[in-house]
C-alpha cells in the first residue's frame, strides 16, 4: 500500500522510466521495422538520454517541474511524431500534478486521463488506429475503474492495461502514421508506441511499488 | 536478412550535425547554422520579406536543406534521419526567417511533421507572428484523390519549393504566397518506383527487404509500403505503370503544358533515368502533353535506395514564371 509519492520518489521513478526506454531500444527499433521506418527506438533514445541529461543538470524543484523537463526533453530532442505525442503525454503530467507535493491515486489517475485527451488532440487519432493511444486509452480508464487511495495498484492496473493495449494493436489495421499505407499487411504486428507506453508504465510500476 | 551497410561516416549519431556543418561550408557563406538547432537560414533576408521555411527530418539530401538559397527557402528546420524537426527547432529558425511580414510553412505531409510543424505555429501565433502551412500531397500512391489528406509529400516538394520561393522574393503578401503555393500544390502529382533498400545510419539496419529480382511500385520515402510488389521489368514497362496512374489522377490531358521531374532516390544512374525520360516523352507525345521544362536529377534521396520517381505539375502562366525564375543552391543548382 503506497499512498503518496513524493517529489525525490518522482524524480527516481522517472530516472528509472528513462533507463527502461532506453535499454529497449532494439526492441523498438524492431517492431517499428516491421510497420514503420525503423526511427523509434533511437528517436525514444534521443529523448529520454535527454531528459536524465535535464533531471541531473537542474534537479526539478516540484513534480510539475520533473514531468515538464522530461516532456520538453522529449519534446525537443526525440524529433517526429514520437517526440510530438510522447512530449504531450509527460507535459500532460505537468499538469495533472500541478501545485502538488506528491503523487496520488487520485492525481495518477487524472494525468492518463489529461495524457489521453492531449495525445488524441494533438495527433488527430482516435482509439483503434493501432496508435499509442490503443496503450494510453485502455490505461487511462483502467487507473479511474481502479479507485481507492492505493497509488501503486492504481499504476499497476494501468501498466496491466497497457500490456494488454499493445497485444490488441496487433490486431488492429494502421490508418494512420508511416504504417497506414501497409493495410492488411499491418495485421499480427503490435504498434511500436504503444510498446513504448507499455514499457513506462512499467517502469513506474516497478518504481512505485519499491517506494 | 540484409547486408550490413556500408558508409562514410563518423560517429553515425552525429551523422545529421556533422552533416549540417558540411552544408553550411558547402554555401560559402551565404547560409549560416542556428547555434544549438539543426536549422539552416540565409544570411541575407530583406526587411518586409515574406519568409519561407521549409523542412523535415534529414536523410533524403539534398532535401530539405539543399533547397534554402536565392529565390528557394530563407531557412529549414532538419530533424533526425527520417524523423521530423522538433518544435523548438522550427520555432526558432522560423524567428530567424521572419522579416516582418509572414512566414510560409512548407513541408512534406506526414503525422510528426504536422504535429511539430503546428506546435510551432501555435507558439508563434502567441508571439504575434502570421504563420500559413502548405502541406506537399503529391505521392498518388499513398491515397485515392478522396483522400488528398492521408497522402505523402515525396519529389514534388522539389518543385513546389521553388515556386514558392519564387512567389516569396517577389511578392510581397503572405496571403498572396500561399494562394500561388497552394495552386502549385494542387496541380503537382508524383508516383516512384524502389528497387532496392536504404538504411538508416544509427540503427545499421535497411528500412525494408525487397528480394533481388523484386521492385515495389508506389513505395514511400521512408520505405512505406506502396501498391504493388512485383518482379523487375524493362523500364518502358515500368515507366508505363507509373505514368498512367499520375496521368490518371489529375487528369493531366491534351494541351497541358507541364514541368517534368524524374528523381533519382538515391543509387540509381543517370542513365537509367533518362531511359525511363525517353519513354516519358513518347507517351506524353501520344497524350498531346507538351512538357515546358525538364528536371532530371538527385533531389529527394532516401539514403542508398535505387529508384527513382517521376513527377508532373501543370503549369498556367503564373506557375510557369516562378519556376522560370533564376534560383540557386547547394541541391539545386549553383551554377
Amino acid at each position: 500500500m503506497v499512498k503518496k509519492i513524493d517529489r525525490d520518489a518522482t524524480v527516481a521513478m522517472l530516472r528509472s522510466v528513462a533507463n527502461d526506454v532506453i535499454a529497449n531500444v532494439d526492441r523498438l527499433t524492431d517492431a517499428d521495422l516491421a510497420t514503420g521506418d525503423g526511427d523509434h527506438g533511437i528517436g525514444m533514445r534521443r529523448g529520454f538520454e535527454a531528459a536524465l541529461e535535464s533531471l541531473g543538470s537542474k534537479p526539478p524543484e516540484t513534480i510539475e517541474d520533473a514531468f515538464k523537463q522530461v516532456g520538453m526533453a522529449i519534446m525537443s530532442k526525440t524529433g517526429g511524431a514520437a517526440g510530438a505525442v510522447f512530449g504531450t503525454v509527460f507535459r500532460s503530467g505537468a499538469k495533472a500534478f500541478a501545485g502538488e507535493d506528491a503523487i496520488t491515486a487520485e492525481s495518477f489517475a487524472a494525468f492518463l486521463e489529461e495524457a489521453q485527451a492531449a495525445v488524441a488532440r494533438r495527433g488527430g487519432v482516435e482509439e483503434g488506429q493501432k496508435t499509442m493511444l490503443d496503450a494510453v486509452a485502455p490505461a487511462a480508464r483502467a487507473a479511474k475503474a481502479c479507485g481507492g487511495n492505493d497509488v501503486s495498484a492504481v499504476i499497476a492496473a494501468a501498466s496491466e492495461a497497457a500490456d494488454k493495449g499493445v497485444d490488441a494493436t496487433k490486431e488492429m489495421l494502421a490508418t494512420t502514421g508511416k504504417a497506414r499505407s501497409l493495410g492488411e499487411r499491418s495485421i499480427g504486428h503490435p504498434d511500436p508506441g504503444a510498446i513504448s507506453i507499455s514499457i513506462i508504465l512499467g517502469a513506474m510500476k516497478n518504481a512505485a511499488e519499491a517506494s | 536478412m540484409s547486408k550490413p551497410t556500408k558508409k562514410i561516416l563518423n560517429d553515425p549519431r552525429k551523422a545529421v550535425s556533422e552533416m549540417i556543418d558540411g552544408l553550411v561550408l558547402a554555401n560559402d557563406g551565404a547560409v549560416v547554422k542556428l547555434p544549438d538547432h539543426d536549422a539552416i537560414v540565409k544570411k541575407e533576408i530583406p526587411d518586409g520579406k515574406v519568409a519561407l521555411l521549409i523542412g523535415g527530418g534529414s536523410g533524403h539530401e539534398p532535401m530539405f536543406h539543399g533547397f534554402v538559397g536565392k529565390n528557394l527557402g530563407d531557412g529549414a528546420a532538419c530533424g533526425q534521419i527520417f524523423a521530423a524537426p522538433s518544435p523548438d527547432t522550427i520555432y526558432e529558425a522560423a524567428k530567424a526567417v521572419d522579416r516582418g511580414n509572414g512566414i510560409l510553412f512548407l513541408y512534406g505531409n506526414y503525422a510528426g511533421d504536422n504535429m511539430n510543424f503546428d506546435i510551432a505555429a501555435e507558439m508563434l501565433e502567441d508571439d504575434g507572428i502570421d504563420v500559413r502551412t502548405v502541406r506537399v500531397r503529391d505521392d498518388v500512391a499513398a491515397a485515392p484523390p478522396d483522400r488528398m489528406d492521408d497522402r505523402r509529400g515525396i519529389a514534388g516538394d522539389v518543385l513546389m519549393i521553388k515556386i514558392a520561393g519564387g512567389a516569396a522574393a517577389e511578392l510581397d503578401s503572405l496571403d498572396e504566397v500561399e494562394r500561388v503555393t497552394r495552386k502549385a500544390g494542387d496541380n503537382v502529382r508524383t508516383m516512384g518506383v524502389a528497387v532496392s533498400a536504404g538504411s538508416i545510419p544509427e540503427t545499421g539496419k535497411l528500412t525494408f527487404e525487397l528480394a533481388d529480382d523484386e521492385i515495389e511500385i508506389g513505395m514511400g520515402a521512408h520505405g512505406e509500403a506502396g501498391i504493388a510488389r512485383q518482379k523487375l521489368q524493362p523500364a518502358d514497362e515500368i515507366t508505363d505503370q507509373l505514368i498512367e496512374k499520375i496521368l490518371s489522377d489529375l487528369p493531366f490531358g491534351k494541351g497541358d503544358e507541364v514541368a517534368l521531374l524524374i528523381n533519382n532516390l538515391g543509387a540509381t544512374t543517370m542513365m537509367e533515368m533518362l531511359v525511363v525520360n525517353r519513354r516519358l516523352r513518347q507517351v506524353f507525345d501520344e497524350h498531346g502533353i507538351t512538357v515546358h521544362r525538364t528536371l532530371v536529377g538527385t533531389w529527394l534521396t532516401v539514403q542508398e535506395m535505387a529508384g527513382f520517381s517521376v513527377t508532373l505539375m501543370k503549369l498556367d502562366d503564373e506557375l510557369k514564371h516562378y519556376l522560370d525564375m533564376p534560383a540557386s543552391s547547394v541541391g539545386f543548382s549553383n551554377m
